[in-house]
């Protein structure tokens, strides 16, 4: 029988099937489920790596080395791997790789919305782009194919719709295609000059090779309806646009790059009027027009966001969304918030008491940017938070570097924090590094990491011991504190801000999510005690409420786990342990 | 078979438990020979946030997501997201109210208000609306924790589907020593919106 798997778990399986033995990834939202799924399989090797540079290398020496590689990162991890992606583009493959670039149109969980299709025309690489997850399964074992056929890697490029959506997959038998024989071969894969530039000629002819192969290929069909319009497009986008106009003509394209050029002007030629349906960037648009084809794209759709059925037929059909309710007006947001007892709010708390600076990165603790926590200056990329730290104090001295903090998550500081901070010692900065270290990868789901001393599959490894990590940078003053005990907190980051010397402090405090233990305390406000200064609903925890009518705050004993924050929040020892 | 496409749209806040229902109501419709799309939500969006799972079962199904005003029926474990997600129900649709309601930060930092008797509200525009309380019926199968059992209870009673399929699904799903207070859990959801039903 058929089976429902998410876009990233087909992917998993598609790669089992094609025979592959290694798979590497960085956890990241929408891609982790693809290699946490490829660790089920029994037998072969798959790996968290530190970040996705290292993810791809490790891919890389695998190809070369002989075995068919799945790597898998979100888009924004493939900006981290462009610089090995860009060269292996050059040297080719040995047994086949592909890469998976997990878009997120509509940034449900990203910092930016990029499309990655771009990496494909940039790195002259095909880029394959299924629109279910049958597609998802079959394009990533036909992938591995074409990867060695062509000695090229591939991308495999998804969106979050397709990563997190179950459609139906008919499974197959894994082929053992095993290991390829491996041969040094310096002018193939040592990229100095001489070398390159002979490698160059094999990317171009290679990728006039692929523009041929892209005119045949299965992975691209017509369905032809109605010739009156004509779409072109691929990916998920197709699935909304089939139902809202089931009987339009359709040219939809598995393979985004190369395009086939032939296929498309054929199909221009039967229809009267040619529309290219593509979220995000006019990547399709921009090459047919490039060729002369009259064709119309973003002039319609826009550049911004999610797609979606109902968008489709309100730019084609003219048909409007449907009246709403009407309730709309008064329905208060609801962004995602801290879990209580989460050991960030101890830290944020601090920070904004002592109105600092604050250098953000990447994680569940960039949420510490919002209201009432409000504790985030600057958040861009993985990692950036200690260079942006070392910039500010450059710009405006050290006595500014007094109010100025980086903060970083333990799994984001291994992925590319390192490096910023030997930046510090280096060049002698003075700011405080705060090491946000809850014991794992917690937005993306709770992945393990090089300082839980636990591998991908839960099997004990070396731990990378963050303290000796820091001092053996040069960092002098290391210090470890439990960021929900508040007084030794601030005191710890009073004491290092005043330093006029690099420091870090390791705010250590597992997530509270990995506390499998019921709270062996309960907590009550005492209303007699209460003088209703709000002081504890600032802390922004849903153990935690404000109750307007007789204006006290109020414990909500289904949501609070005791961590025991807010009682130290509390000036008037509101709050106090329930007896018994 | 019916052609025709339902629509089932799962809202609730990140943590309650929406995915394991939307799981179960898919995994039945695969046993009934349906062509099934679910579409989650992950990463962010759990952590307290609004989330919405996305069930569509027929003959033969393209698009994941559900288009505004084309859900059969809405089912919200919390109040104030039947409100924000009631635009997608289509004329005629049903909704199911878990009578919870989870506080969004701004309304616990006192900025803005939570709609008064917002269910009340969506049940007079709304006539085909049942509003449950799921959390209590479940502390009464014996953890509190089935209340979403109960809703795919309700679920399954609203939009027909055979509850011997649903009670398989639960098997495969739940992990043994918790199965029992969920096939209760389920049987109650199922009996009281069949009442419902018939006083209506």
């Amino acid at each position: 029988m058929k089976k429902l798997m998410i876009g990233n778990e087909a992917i998993a399986r598609g790669a089992y099937e094609a025979g592959a033995t290694v798979a590497t990834a960085y956890p990241g939202t929408p891609s982790t489920e693809i290699v946490s799924t490829f660790a089920d399989y029994e037998g072969l090797y798959a790996e968290w790596a530190p970040n996705e540079k290292v993810a791809l290398e490790v891919g890389v020496g695998a190809s070369i080395g002989g075995a068919r590689t799945l790597v898998a990162m979100k888009h924004v991890g493939v900006n981290v791997a462009a610089d090995p992606l860009y060269t292996f583009s050059y040297t080719g493959v040995n047994a086949g790789l592909v890469l998976v670039s997990a878009d997120d149109p509509g940034m449900h969980s990203s910092q930016n919305e990029q499309d990655n299709r771009g990496y494909g025309r940039f790195a002259k690489m095909p880029v394959i782009e299924p629109a279910d997850s049958q597609e998802a399964l079959d394009f990533t074992r036909l992938a591995f194919d074409i990867s060695e056929e062509f000695d090229t890697p591939v991308m495999l490029r998804v969106t979050t719709r397709l990563s997190h959506s179950q459609t139906l997959v008919e499974t197959g038998e894994r082929v053992e295609v095993g290991l390829k024989d491996y041969k040094k071969d310096a002018p193939k894969y040592v990229m100095l000059p001489g070398f390159a530039r002979l490698r160059h000629v094999e990317v171009e002819k290679r990728i006039l090779q692929l523009k041929e192969y892209a005119e045949t290929t299965e992975l691209n069909r017509m369905e032809w309806g109605d010739k009156s319009i004509g779409i072109i497009t691929s990916g998920v986008s197709y699935q909304y646009l089939r139902e809202v106009m089931p009987e339009v003509s359709v040219l939809k394209l598995g393979m985004v790059n190369p395009l086939p050029e032939k296929l498309i002007r054929s199909f221009a030629a039967e229809v009267d009027r040619l529309i290219v349906l593509e979220e995000l960037e006019p990547v399709i648009e921009e090459q047919l027009k490039a060729w002369g084809l009259k064709v119309e794209g973003k002039e319609l759709f826009t550049l911004l966001g999610e797609y979606s059925p109902e968008m489709i037929e309100e730019v084609l059909l003219g048909i409007s969304s449907r009246k709403g309710s009407g309730l709309d007006q008064e329905i208060p947001p609801r962004p995602p918030l801290m879990c209580p007892g989460c050991p960030h709010r101890g830290v944020f708390h601090t920070l904004k008491k002592m109105k600092l600076h604050v250098m953000g990165d990447i994680g569940c603790y960039t949420l510490g940017a919002l209201s009432p926590l409000d504790g985030m200056d600057a958040c861009v990329c993985m990692g950036a938070s200690i260079g942006m730290s070392l910039g500010m104090e450059k710009a405006n001295g050290e006595d500014f570097a007094r109010k100025v903090v980086a903060v970083i998550g333990d799994s984001t500081f291994v992925h590319s924090g390192i490096t910023p901070l030997i930046d510090v010692v280096y060049n002698q900065g003075t700011s405080t590094v705060i090491i946000l270290d809850n014991d794992t990868t917690a937005m993306t789901g709770h992945q393990d990491h090089p300082a839980t001393g636990k591998t991908i599959r839960n099997l004990p490894t070396r731990k990378l011991d963050l303290p000796a990590l820091v001092k053996a940078i040069g960092i002098e003053h290391v210090r470890i504190v439990d960021p929900l005990q508040l007084d030794e907190f601030r005191q710890t980051l009073e004491e290092e801000l005043n330093r006029r010397e690099a420091s870090v402090i390791i705010a250590k405090r597992p997530c509270a999510l990995l506390v499998k233990k019921a709270p062996d305390k309960e907590f009550y406000v005492d209303p007699e005690l209460c003088k209703s200064c709000k002081l504890c609903i600032k802390i922004g925890c849903t153990g935690i409420y404000w109750v307007e009518e007789n204006r006290k705050a109020v414990i909500n004993p289904n949501t609070c786990v005791a961590c025991g924050l807010c009682p130290q929040v509390c000036t008037f020892e509101a709050i106090k342990i329930v007896e018994g | 078979m019916p052609k025709q496409t339902t629509n089932v749209l799962i809202v609730g806040v990140g943590g309650q438990g929406t995915l394991l229902t939307s799981r179960i109501i898919a995994q039945v419709a695969v046993q009934m020979g349906y062509d099934v799309k679910v579409s989650e939500i992950h990463g962010m969006a759990q952590r307290g946030g609004s989330v919405v799972s996305q069930v569509r079962y027929g003959e033969k199904v393209y698009s994941p997501i559900i288009k505004k005003s084309d859900a059969d029926i809405l089912l919200a474990f919390e109040k104030l997201e039947a409100a924000r997600w009631l635009d997608y129900l289509k004329p005629g649709g049903k909704v199911i109210i878990n009578d919870e309601r989870v506080d969004p930060l701004p309304v616990m930092s006192g900025k803005l208000k939570y709609p008064v008797d917002i269910d009340k509200r969506i049940a007079n525009l709304i006539p085909d609306t049942t509003i449950v309380d799921a959390t209590r019926m479940a502390e009464e199968c014996g953890n509190s924790r089935a209340a979403n059992v109960v809703l795919v209870g309700m679920l399954a009673a609203a939009i027909n589907i055979p509850a011997e399929e649903v009670e398989n699904a639960i098997r495969e799903m739940v992990p043994a020593k918790a199965l029992e207070v969920n096939l209760k859990a389920f049987r109650e959801g199922q009996k009281y919106l069949s009442a419902t039903l018939n006083r209506l």
